[in-house]
């Protein structure tokens, strides 16, 4: 009798532990039938010369994603960076909506000055995915980090981890929310909507495996270099002609 | 409904030094995160002190032992609360148990809390209490008769084998406690020590310091309660039980001061390149709470009381003032110290170029009320818990015996 009790006992345990795992579902990006992720892997390539700080891929960004019009909300920034003359490093958000808060800087006083846009590195060793607790923050099949909004418990430890700054909380969700590389777009065979508009093409998006893009034009014709790279992330987002005042 | 967050940022952009990335303005974990590792120090601290009287048999301490466990839980179970508040979804929270990411050292938080939870606290203080519920319930009129018995799980067996038993399992669960005890707050201190990202926190160093603090934390609270609640009850303070808890108190307090001692000159010896924002930080940002509060009346001017002290053989009346006086300045400077961990660490931007500023709220969730509300909590908590488990009503010590003595 004590055997059976205890078998049933033990059955119930295992079932109820196997229901409990069932329910253990990895977050999962929602593709169009008929694209298929394996056949890519992301990345962008950003010359820094072309930019000319215009705010287009800004602005675009916003549009297309619903990124709140605040200047507290990024998917995706520019920088101006100004180097003094006397080598002291001066940088600015060039956002419209911030202009009243920047210092202006004596045009005399300037060595030189740069535009570096900034968005989230898609890194493929992603501090993000590593502390995201409930495994809202993951990586796709082709390389892009992605935020399940309906999975996102919003503790905002990937904020904390993240060393480019690229994420927020979106004030409408209450969830983390980030660059994607408009993955909607991308999984249309579309480009994301900061490459579409840039009037420069400072920015060059593809397939980082392909032999014959543009990005891989990008790569064999300039010295790169990544955002931090001391801190291991391995940004699949690469800089051409990158000063060293740039974090 | 769009939150009004944008409003307060406005209000902080003015306030900016320097360059921050735009996403950087908000710092995004707010008091209730300050609270929340502060509140697991105590836990974790008046645990150990508990664990000093089961494991080391610092007999001196025997009469606080109760009194450091149920401290020990009444906090515990305020400890997820802060957490729980700050969530931008706290209804997903369910999420952390069901998919629990593990490589996320956050997603372990449940675990870790339920393991110290059930296993740990809630075992030994049943084990501890078992006897005494059967003894007490013996006597007792309804309501509390069944408390008891309810608590007491229904068991009534008192002999001095099953007496002996507990006492068995008290001491073997002490020693798993010792190291769980250890985990659970050194696995806070991990939270923040394995951000690479952030050069404020990422230190192998940080849940060691942790552990410390938390010990002198737990150590401090445990000697208030003592302090205050004996006189309330018309009993004497014993000096030997206060001295000991005040030397162990001394011994943590040093060894907390020289592991922050060694981290920041670590730090600033290897002069990496966050040391010219870090030291931006601490004389701008933090220059009272970390400068003023949590070194100089949070540590070197305790630990000058305790060293004379223990150099002059003060009367009792004198060192039970200092005494006093010393574990508030305590508390005080390990509050200041998670606050200076937390939102310091969210202060600078991590383009290292400038700061920000956090501006607490007053009402809402995450404001100012409800960091006092849940500061006041396990103190309510507590004395519930003194009301069913008096840790100073003691029983017959014959195990047969189902007299027992309420000395309250």
């Amino acid at each position: 009798m004590m055997r059976r009790k205890f078998f049933r006992k033990a059955t119930t345990v295992l079932v109820s532990t196997g229901l409990l795992a069932g329910m253990w579902k990895k977050a999962r990006a929602k593709t169009p039938e008929g694209y298929d992720p394996s056949l890519h892997y992301y990345g962008m390539g950003i010359q820094i010369d072309k930019c000319i700080g215009c705010g287009s891929c800004v602005e675009a960004c916003k549009s297309e994603n619903n990124v709140p019009r605040e200047p507290f909300f990024f998917r995706t920034w520019v920088e101006r960076y100004i180097i003094r003359k006397d080598g002291e490093a001066a940088v600015q958000n060039i956002d419209e909506r911030l202009a009243g808060s920047r210092d202006v800087i004596n045009e005399k006083e300037i060595m030189r000055s740069f535009f570096v846009p900034k968005l989230c590195n898609q890194c493929d060793n992603p501090p993000c995915v590593q502390v995201c607790p409930v495994g809202a923050t993951f990586m796709t099949e082709d390389g892009v980090i992605l935020v399940d909004s309906e999975r996102c418990i919003g503790c905002r430890y990937c904020i904390q981890a993240c060393p480019f700054g690229a994420r927020y909380i979106h004030p409408e969700t209450m969830t983390a929310d980030k660059c994607t590389f408009c993955y909607h777009r991308l999984t249309r065979e579309m480009l994301p909507a900061c490459v579409e508009v840039c009037p420069t093409q400072a920015r060059i998006f593809g397939d980082v495996r392909s032999k014959a893009s543009p990005l891989a034009r990008f790569k064999r014709m300039n010295k790169l270099h990544v955002l931090k790279p001391s801190l291991n992330t391995e940004p699949k987002v690469s800089y051409s002609e990158l000063d060293g005042e740039v974090r | 409904m769009i939150n009004p967050i944008p409003d307060k940022l406005v209000e902080l952009l003015s306030q900016v030094s320097g360059y921050i990335y735009p996403n950087e303005i908000e710092v995004h974990w707010s008091i209730l995160i300050v609270v929340y590792p502060y509140l697991t120090g105590l836990v974790a601290g008046a645990f150990i002190l508990a664990s000093l009287v089961k494991v080391f048999n610092v007999k001196e301490l025997q009469s606080v032992y109760k009194l450091s466990l149920l401290t020990a839980l009444a906090f515990l179970l305020i400890a997820p609360l802060p957490l729980l508040f700050h969530l931008g979804h706290p209804f997903r929270s369910y999420e952390i148990f069901l998919n629990p990411n593990f490589s996320s050292a956050m997603a372990m938080f449940g675990f870790v809390y339920a393991w110290y939870l059930m296993v740990v606290l809630l075992l030994e203080l049943w084990f501890t209490y078992r006897r005494d519920l059967i003894v007490w319930s013996a006597s007792e009129k309804f309501p509390m008769k069944w408390i008891h018995r309810a608590t007491a799980l229904f068991s009534t067996d008192i002999s001095e084998r099953a007496v002996n038993f507990d006492r068995k399992v008290v001491k073997a669960i002490t020693i798993i406690g010792i190291p769980s005890a250890f985990l659970l707050h050194g696995y806070v201190g991990f939270i923040f020590g394995s951000i690479k990202a952030n050069p404020w926190w990422s230190s192998v160093l940080m849940p060691i310091v942790f552990l410390f603090s938390a010990i002198v934390s737990g150590i401090a609270l445990v000697i208030t309660l003592y302090m205050i609640i004996l006189p309330f009850r018309n009993e004497k303070i014993d000096m030997k039980c206060l001295d000991r808890m005040a030397s162990f108190l001394f011994y943590a307090v040093i060894v907390d001061f020289s592991l922050e001692l060694l981290d920041f000159i670590h730090r600033l010896y290897e002069s990496e390149e966050s040391i010219k924002i870090l030291s931006e930080l601490v004389m701008n940002k933090l220059f009272i709470s970390l400068g003023i509060i949590q070194v100089l009346l949070g540590m070197l001017l305790p630990l000058g009381i305790m060293i004379s002290i223990k150099l002059f053989r003060f009367e009792d009346e004198l060192r039970k003032l200092l005494y006093f006086v010393s574990v508030i300045l305590i508390q005080l400077g390990i509050f200041a110290t998670r606050w200076n961990v937390v939102i310091g660490g969210q202060m600078f931007s991590k383009s290292f170029r400038g700061l920000t500023t956090y501006k607490m709220d007053i009402t809402g969730l995450e404001g100012l009320l409800m960091t006092l509300l849940l500061l006041v909590l396990p103190f309510v908590i507590l004395s519930i818990l003194f009301k069913i488990f008096p840790p100073w009503r003691e029983t017959a010590p014959d195990g047969g015996s189902a007299v027992a003595i309420d000395r309250g």
